[in-house]
C-alpha cells in the first residue's frame, strides 16, 4: 500500500491511523489487504512500473516547469522505494480525469511552497524509526544542520532565495548521494552549487563573491577529484559542510584543511606563524595557500624573490625574511642537486647501463625533498635542514653513481675498440695467410 | 721436435690421430656461387660454443629461484667483473644463433642438400633446430623478469591448448597448473642440462654424417660439372676453408662483442607472479610469426577454436618440413619445383608474418 505523507501519524510506534474505522469492514478486508501490501511492499519497483499513475502520464508530455521526465523519476530512489507522486503531491494517480486526479477531495496539494521543503522532507528524513526501514545508516539531522546553516538561517528570516533541499538534491531525480547520477556525488557537488554561487546577478544581493566555482576549478583539488578521480579530494561541501553548510570561521579554517594535511597543520600549530596569524586574525593556511583557487605549491613560494609569499608580512631585515630565504635556497639547492642526479642517470641508463638501484635511491631523496617542502611550515630552518641534509647525500651518492656508470661505458667503448682493432689485425692477417697459400707456387 | 713426435704417436696409438689428420688433408669443400651457405652451419656450431663457455660462465653466480635469479642476473650485471659482458654475448649469442640456425635450414633446404642420401643429416639438423628454439624459450624464463614470466605464461598456455596432451604438457612445462618457481627451477634444469646433453649427442651425430657424406654440391651445378668437368672447383677444408670459416668467426665474435658494448641485455623489473601480463606482451622474435598468426586466426572455425587449429596446422607444417627427404627425392622435375616454391612460400610466410606482427603492435 503506497502511503500517504500527507495523513497524521500516530503517535507511539508511528503507525499510521486508518481513515476507516470500522472494526467490521476492516476485518473482512483485512486478509486481501494484508496480501496485497505484502505484495506491493516487496516489489516496489514492480508494483511502480505495473501501477497507473496518470501524474506521470500527464506530466511526462507537458513542457516546463510542468514537464518531469519518466526515465529520471523511475530512475530515483524515490520511485524505486515505492514513494511516488500521491506520497509528495497527494490526489488520484489512477484517475484519468485531470481535475478528479487534483482534486481536494482526492488529497491533491500541489508544489510545495519552498519555505516548507526542508520540513516537507524532513517528515521522513528526520524520522529515524521510518528511515531505519529503509536504510539503518542513513543520517536524520539534515534538518537539524540544515537549520545552523547560513541557508537554513536566511531562509527562517523569509529568504526564499537561499538553497533548500530540492535545490542541491534535485526534484524528481533524486539520486543517492554515491551515486555518479547523483547532483550531489562528489564531482558533481561544485557543479551544483555553482548554480547559485556563481550567478553575479542571482548573488548580488548577498554581496559575497561569485568566483568560487572559477577558482576552485583551476586548484589542485579539482585536478584531483575531477582529473584523477580521486573521491578523497575535497570539494565544496569538505569544507563548507553540505546541509550545515557555513564559511569557516578564521579560527577554524587550520582545522578543515588538517583533516588532510596533518603533519602541514602540526608543524603550522607550533610556529611562531601561529600566534602571529591569531593576533592579527590571519586565517591559517589560507593566508599563504588561498582558499578556493589553491595551485600547486612551488618552491618560488618561499623566500624573497618574485611570488614570495613571504613578502606579504616580511621585509628585508627582519629575521622572517633572512629564514624565509635560507629555507628557499636549502630546496632550490636541494631540487637542483637532485635533478642532476636524475639526468645524469637517466643517461646512463640511455647508454644501456644497470642504474636501477641508485634510481631507487635516488626516490629516496625525492621522498625527503618533499618532507623538507612540509618541514617549512615549522618556519625553523634547522628543522627543514634535517630533511635537506639527508636528501642531499643521497643525491650526491647517485650522481656519483651515475657518473661510474659513465665511466664504465667509456671504459667498455674503449676495450670494444681495442679488441676491434685486434679482431682487424687477426682477420687482415689470416687474409694474407690464405693469399699465400692460395698463391699458385704454394698449391 | 722429438716430443711433438712423440706425442703425435702416443695420441695415434690411442686416438688413430694419423687418421683423423689424413681424413681432415684430404677433406675438400666444393667451390660454386653458393659456397658461402656452407659457413652458416660452422657459424651455428661456433655461436653454440659459445653459448656453453658464457652458460658455464654464468653458472658460476646464477642461482635458479624466485628469491635469488633476478638479483644474481642484477648481481653479474653490475658487480661481477666482465659479467655484463658474458651476459649479454649469452643473451645476443643466443638470438643471432638461432637467426643463423633458421638460415642455415633454409640454405640447405634450398641448395637440397637433404637429398639422398643426407635425410638422416637434415632429420638430425631439424631436431636439432628445435632444440635451439627450446634453449631460447627455456633461457628466456631464466632472468625471471616481468617480461620473461609473462612470456613463458603465454608461450606454455599456447602449449596447453594441443589436443589430448596438452593441458599434460602444460603441468609437465610449468610444473604446475601455474608459472611458479616450480617452473624455474624446471627450465633452469632443461637449459643447462636436459637441452645441451641432447644437443650434444645431435650435433655429434650430425657433424659425424656430414663428415661421412662430404659436402652437398646442389643439383645445378653438380649437373653443370657432370657436364663440364673442367669446371669443378674444389679447395681443401684444411686450412683453406676453415681459415675463410676462422675469419666469419671473427667477425661473429665482433658483432657480438659490438652488440654487448653498445646495447647491453636489459635487467627488467623483477617477476610479480600475481601481476597480469604486460599490455601488448609478445614473444622473441623467433616465435613472432606463429604467435602472429594464432591472433589472426578466428576464435572458431567449424566448431574448432582458432588457436588449436593454429597449433595443429603449425604442427603439421613442422613434421612435413621434417620429412621433407622422404618426399622430395630432389630429382628434378615438376614436383621438385613444388616443393622449391612452398619454401619460398614459407620463407617469406615468416619473414612478413614476423615484420607485420611488429609494425601492427
Amino acid at each position: 500500500m503506497q502511503e500517504n505523507l500527507l495523513q497524521p501519524r500516530d503517535d507511539s510506534r508511528g503507525k499510521q491511523m486508518h481513515p476507516d474505522d470500522n472494526g467490521a469492514v476492516s476485518r473482512v478486508l483485512f486478509a486481501p489487504l494484508l496480501i496485497c501490501a505484502a505484495l506491493l511492499l516487496l516489489s516496489p519497483a514492480a508494483a511502480f512500473s505495473q501501477a497507473k499513475n496518470t501524474c506521470i502520464a500527464c506530466h511526462s508530455q507537458l513542457d516546463d516547469p510542468l514537464h518531469v521526465n519518466p526515465d529520471e523519476y523511475a530512475a530515483g530512489i524515490h520511485a524505486q522505494k515505492g514513494i511516488t507522486c500521491v506520497s509528495c503531491h497527494g490526489g488520484d494517480p489512477t484517475a484519468d480525469d485531470m481535475d478528479k486526479a487534483m482534486s481536494k477531495a482526492a488529497g491533491f496539494k500541489g508544489k510545495p511552497e519552498r519555505k516548507a521543503i526542508p520540513a516537507f522532507c524532513a517528515k521522513c528524513h528526520a524520522d529515524s524509526a521510518y528511515m531505519r526501514g529503509f536504510d539503518p545508516s542513513l543520517r536524520t539531522d539534515q534538518l537539524a544542520q540544515y537549520l545552523t546553516s547560513v541557508h537554513g538561517k536566511m531562509l527562517a528570516k523569509g529568504d526564499d532565495k537561499v538553497a533548500v533541499c530540492v535545490d542541491c538534491h534535485g526534484v524528481h531525480d533524486i539520486m543517492p548521494p554515491n551515486d555518479p547520477r547523483a547532483h550531489v556525488y562528489p564531482t558533481n557537488v561544485a557543479t551544483t552549487c555553482s548554480r547559485c554561487h556563481a550567478d553575479a546577478a542571482y548573488m548580488k544581493p548577498y554581496k559575497i563573491p561569485t568566483d568560487q566555482f572559477a577558482l576552485y576549478n583551476s586548484s589542485v583539488h579539482h585536478a584531483a577529484l575531477i582529473d584523477r578521480g580521486d573521491l578523497s579530494a575535497p570539494t565544496c561541501t569538505t569544507c563548507h559542510g553540505s546541509h550545515g553548510a557555513a564559511p569557516p570561521g578564521v579560527k577554524s579554517v587550520v582545522n578543515v584543511c588538517s583533516t588532510c594535511h596533518v603533519f602541514q597543520a602540526q608543524l603550522f600549530d607550533s610556529s611562531p606563524h601561529k600566534e602571529a596569524f591569531d593576533s592579527l586574525g590571519f586565517p591559517g593556511c589560507i593566508t599563504c595557500h588561498s582558499n578556493h583557487g589553491i595551485q600547486h605549491p612551488t618552491d618560488a613560494m618561499i623566500g624573497t624573490g618574485d611570488g614570495a609569499v613571504c613578502l606579504k608580512c616580511h621585509s628585508a631585515g627582519d629575521p622572517g625574511f633572512e629564514a624565509a630565504g635560507a629555507m628557499h635556497d636549502q630546496l632550490v639547492n636541494l631540487d637542483s642537486t637532485i635533478a642532476r642526479s636524475d639526468a645524469i642517470l637517466n643517461r646512463a641508463e640511455l647508454y644501456g647501463m644497470e642504474v636501477a638501484q641508485p634510481k631507487l635511491q635516488l626516490a629516496d631523496a625525492r621522498d625527503d625533498l618533499m618532507k623538507a617542502r612540509v618541514a617549512i611550515h615549522s618556519v625553523q630552518t634547522a628543522q627543514v635542514d634535517v630533511d635537506v641534509q639527508a636528501s642531499m647525500k643521497v643525491a650526491q651518492q647517485t650522481y656519483q653513481a651515475g657518473l661510474a656508470a659513465l665511466a664504465e661505458r667509456s671504459y667498455r667503448r674503449k676495450g670494444l675498440f681495442v679488441s676491434l682493432g685486434i679482431s682487424l689485425l687477426v682477420l687482415i692477417g689470416i687474409a694474407f695467410l690464405i693469399r699465400k697459400l692460395e698463391t699458385p707456387s704454394h698449391e | 721436435m722429438g716430443t711433438a713426435s712423440n706425442l703425435r704417436n702416443w695420441l695415434d696409438e690411442r686416438f688413430g690421430w694419423d687418421q683423423i689428420v689424413t681424413f681432415v688433408r684430404h677433406k675438400t669443400v666444393p667451390q660454386h656461387r653458393f659456397s658461402y651457405f656452407y659457413f652458416l652451419g660452422g657459424m651455428t656450431l661456433f655461436l653454440f660454443g659459445i653459448q656453453v663457455v658464457t652458460g658455464i660462465l654464468l653458472l658460476l653466480y646464477y642461482r635458479p629461484s624466485p628469491d635469488g635469479a633476478f638479483e644474481s642476473v642484477q648481481y653479474i650485471m653490475t658487480q661481477v667483473r666482465f659479467g655484463w659482458l658474458i651476459r649479454s654475448i649469452h643473451a645476443w649469442g643466443a638470438n643471432v644463433m638461432i637467426l643463423t640456425a633458421i638460415a642455415h635450414m633454409f640454405s640447405v633446404f634450398f641448395l637440397k642438400s637433404y637429398r639422398k642420401p643426407r635425410e638422416l643429416t637434415w632429420l638430425s639438423g631439424m631436431i636439432l633446430l628445435f632444440l635451439v628454439l627450446g634453449f631460447g624459450f627455456s633461457g628466456y624464463l631464466l632472468p625471471w623478469n616481468t617480461l620473461s614470466v609473462s612470456a613463458t605464461k603465454v608461450g606454455t598456455d599456447i602449449t596447453g591448448q594441443v589436443p589430448l596432451m596438452g593441458h599434460w604438457l602444460l603441468i609437465f612445462l610449468r610444473g604446475g597448473e601455474d608459472v611458479t618457481g616450480a617452473t624455474l627451477t624446471r627450465f633452469f634444469g632443461i637449459h643447462v642440462a636436459i637441452l645441451p646433453g641432447l644437443a650434444t649427442m645431435l650435433i655429434g651425430l650430425h657433424l659425424w654424417l656430414v663428415q661421412r657424406f662430404g659436402m652437398s654440391v646442389p643439383p645445378k651445378i653438380d649437373a653443370e660439372w657432370t657436364a663440364n668437368p673442367a669446371k669443378v672447383h674444389e679447395v681443401r677444408f684444411f686450412p683453406n676453408f676453415f681459415l675463410r670459416e676462422l675469419m666469419a668467426w671473427y667477425v661473429a665474435l665482433a658483432i657480438l662483442g659490438t652488440l654487448a658494448a653498445f646495447k647491453p641485455w636489459e635487467l627488467g623489473a623483477k617477476a610479480d607472479l600475481f601481476a597480469s601480463a604486460p599490455a601488448g606482451i609478445r614473444p622473441e622474435w623467433y616465435f613472432m610469426f606463429m604467435f602472429q598468426t594464432l591472433k589472426l586466426l578466428p576464435s572458431k572455425f567449424l566448431a574448432i577454436p582458432g588457436d588449436v587449429l593454429g597449433i595443429l596446422a603449425f604442427g603439421l607444417a613442422a613434421a612435413v618440413w621434417t620429412l621433407l627427404p622422404f618426399f622430395d627425392q630432389g630429382k628434378q622435375g615438376r614436383g621438385s619445383r613444388w616443393v622449391a616454391g612452398a619454401g619460398v612460400f614459407a620463407l617469406m610466410y615468416v619473414v612478413g608474418m614476423t615484420v607485420y606482427a611488429y609494425l601492427a603492435k
